[in-house]
């Protein structure tokens, strides 16, 4: 490709994306309620899915701690949200997240495969635990109440967490960092041998990962309005963006973002039409696209482009 | 003067001494060879002093800085760059952006994006890659992954270069390539330390060769002493 067809490509997503946040923003205007809110959990899953990717599909450390950074910005929501304004109470969510990342982090990655998924895992539940016996211990309660405030304000703050999510992942991705963390999940040994500090690296990129399920748990709780750490901390959350992440392909910063999307909407659908057999339908789609799409809807996409670009030549 | 020395350094594996009090000295602008039968802890060594083992006991030193137990990156950075036994190149990557990694992250003051592209292509020709910069690593066969390898070591400018068995597996054609390739790596200034089985590579090319048995190091001397010392031959031969 040469470099003034690539700067034109680069010009027509920004100017795409532009336009979809722009659509985005006018939602709650345009739309009814029931819409405002099924569109703002799938941003809301699109958020989880996409930082999920951030760090996991590159290096390969499938992490299965999102419920853990997700809940723990639902608590920071459910314990500072009357007492700060709101966008304190999101940054602080976020916040939270990256400080326990940050010390996970440093004390296990030094695990690697599967040992560092079952430890992310194991995470989950002792701060669940955790939690569960601070509350009965000291405040007498499961639960906790947080005060609503409007769907069109968690659609906006489910927006913006989402664009600055995008964006940073970006930047990342195009960055000499985007390229050292490809190398650590290509073979680590040889990265660090080439310079590169892996362990920091991985950290840092684990804790930035976490900020936005932080802050989508934040204000995911305000929604939710009572909360109790078997709802904060649902392993559900660790493993939904897995899914999504695969469903739409890890390969481009749009197949998380497509898998998010239509996997969560079709859940929805399937809800809604058949409430007795969702489940069940949810669990034949998946096993389709694992079995049939290795590279998720994305790869599926790709191969249609390259059968009909084949075709254009074959006709000239 | 050395560049690199090691005193009385050793590593333990369970109980076995896979590199025991071995001494060792690198002078700038050598090249030098590491021969020694099947795991006589010639890789061991090597891993000692790129810093992916910390040792148990003694010390190294690169240009007089003790570089003992620092992290692989931090003497990567520092100036010694090392290739591996088993090739280990970033198999989905381009050829391109193996390269670019090393210049990216290997030198001490990180290098700017625009200066790494004007550099790597340089580097790709000289080893002979520079018509495939787009095919990921793992297309390549051995002989260019190995140059590969070999080219991201450069990326990071090295002081020190650590070859652990550049040779092996490589026809004869193969062979007298890399041959003349580690020739070419010498005169622009960079001193070799090279893992070698082929022996008329290594003793064409080597300056000083040091052979390690067991953990320890038995003999050290210039080809032709090591090629005709007795206690060598005993070690490879049997008595």
């Amino acid at each position: 490709m040469n470099p003034a067809r690539v700067d034109l490509r680069k010009a027509w997503i920004a100017v795409l994306g532009l336009v979809v946040v722009l659509l985005l923003a006018a939602v709650p205007y345009a739309l009814p309620g029931y819409t405002v809110v099924l569109v703002y959990t799938i941003l809301m899953y699109i958020i989880l899915t996409v930082s999920w990717v951030i760090f996991s599909a590159p290096t390969g450390y499938i992490s299965l701690a999102p419920a853990a950074f997700f809940g723990v910005g639902v608590y920071a929501s459910a314990v500072l949200g009357m007492k700060l304004p709101l966008p304190v109470v999101i940054c602080l969510g976020g916040l939270a997240s990256f400080c326990l990342a940050l010390l996970v982090g440093a004390l296990t990655l030094r695990l690697t495969g599967i040992y560092f998924s079952i430890f992310t895992f194991g995470l989950v539940e002792l701060i669940k635990h955790s939690v569960l016996w601070y509350e009965l211990k000291f405040t007498g309660t499961r639960g906790r109440f947080l005060i609503p405030v409007g769907n069109n304000t968690i659609y906006y703050v489910m927006l913006a967490i989402l664009v600055t999510l995008l964006v940073t992942a970006y930047l990342i991705r195009r960055s000499r960092y985007g390229l050292a963390l490809q190398s650590i999940g290509e073979d680590e040994e040889a990265a660090a041998h080439t310079g590169v500090n892996v362990t920091l690296l991985k950290v840092i990129t684990f804790a930035v990962s976490a900020v936005f399920m932080g802050a989508a748990g934040a204000i995911w709780a305000i929604r939710l309005t009572y909360i109790d750490p078997y709802i904060a901390f649902d392993p559900l959350n660790s493993f939904t963006p897995v899914l999504m992440a695969i469903f739409g392909g890890t390969g481009q910063l749009c197949g998380p973002i497509l898998g998010a999307t239509v996997f969560s909407y079709v859940r929805e659908i399937l809800i809604t039409k058949f409430p007795y057999y969702y489940m069940l339908l949810m669990g034949i789609m998946l096993l389709a696209v694992i079995l049939y799409l290795p590279n998720g809807l994305v790869g599926l996409i790709q191969q249609w482009q390259k059968r009909a670009s084949e075709g254009q030549h074959v006709d000239t | 003067m050395s560049i690199l020395e090691g005193e009385g350094v050793t590593k333990h594996f369970g109980g076995l001494a896979a590199v025991s009090h071995v001494d060792f000295c690198v002078d700038e602008g050598e090249v030098v060879g590491l021969i020694g039968p099947n795991g006589a802890g010639k890789t061991t060594l090597f891993n000692l002093i790129s810093g992916a083992l910390v040792p148990k006991e003694g010390a190294i030193s690169f240009n007089g800085r003790d570089i003992t137990g620092l992290k692989p990156h931090k003497i990567c950075k520092m100036g010694v760059a090392r290739t591996f036994q088993s090739v280990r190149v970033f198999p989905h990557m381009p050829v391109l952006e193996n390269v670019v990694l090393g210049s990216l992250f290997g030198l001490p003051d990180s290098m700017s994006a625009a200066d790494a592209a004007a550099e790597v292509p340089r580097l790709l020709e000289f080893v002979g890659l520079s018509g495939m910069r787009g095919t990921p690593a793992q297309d390549l066969e051995l002989a260019n992954q190995k140059r590969l390898e070999l080219s991201r070591a450069l990326a990071t400018r090295p002081q020190l270069l650590l070859l652990d068995e550049l040779m092996a597996g490589l026809n004869p054609t193969e062979v007298a390539e890399a041959m003349e390739l580690v020739t070419r790596i010498r005169d622009q200034g960079i001193t070799v330390f090279m893992i070698e089985h082929v022996m008329k590579a290594i003793m064409s090319i080597c300056d000083r060769i040091l052979v390690l048995n067991h953990g320890e190091k038995i003999a050290e001397g210039t080809p032709q002493e090591i090629a005709t010392s007795r206690t060598v031959i005993e070690v490879y031969l049997g008595e």
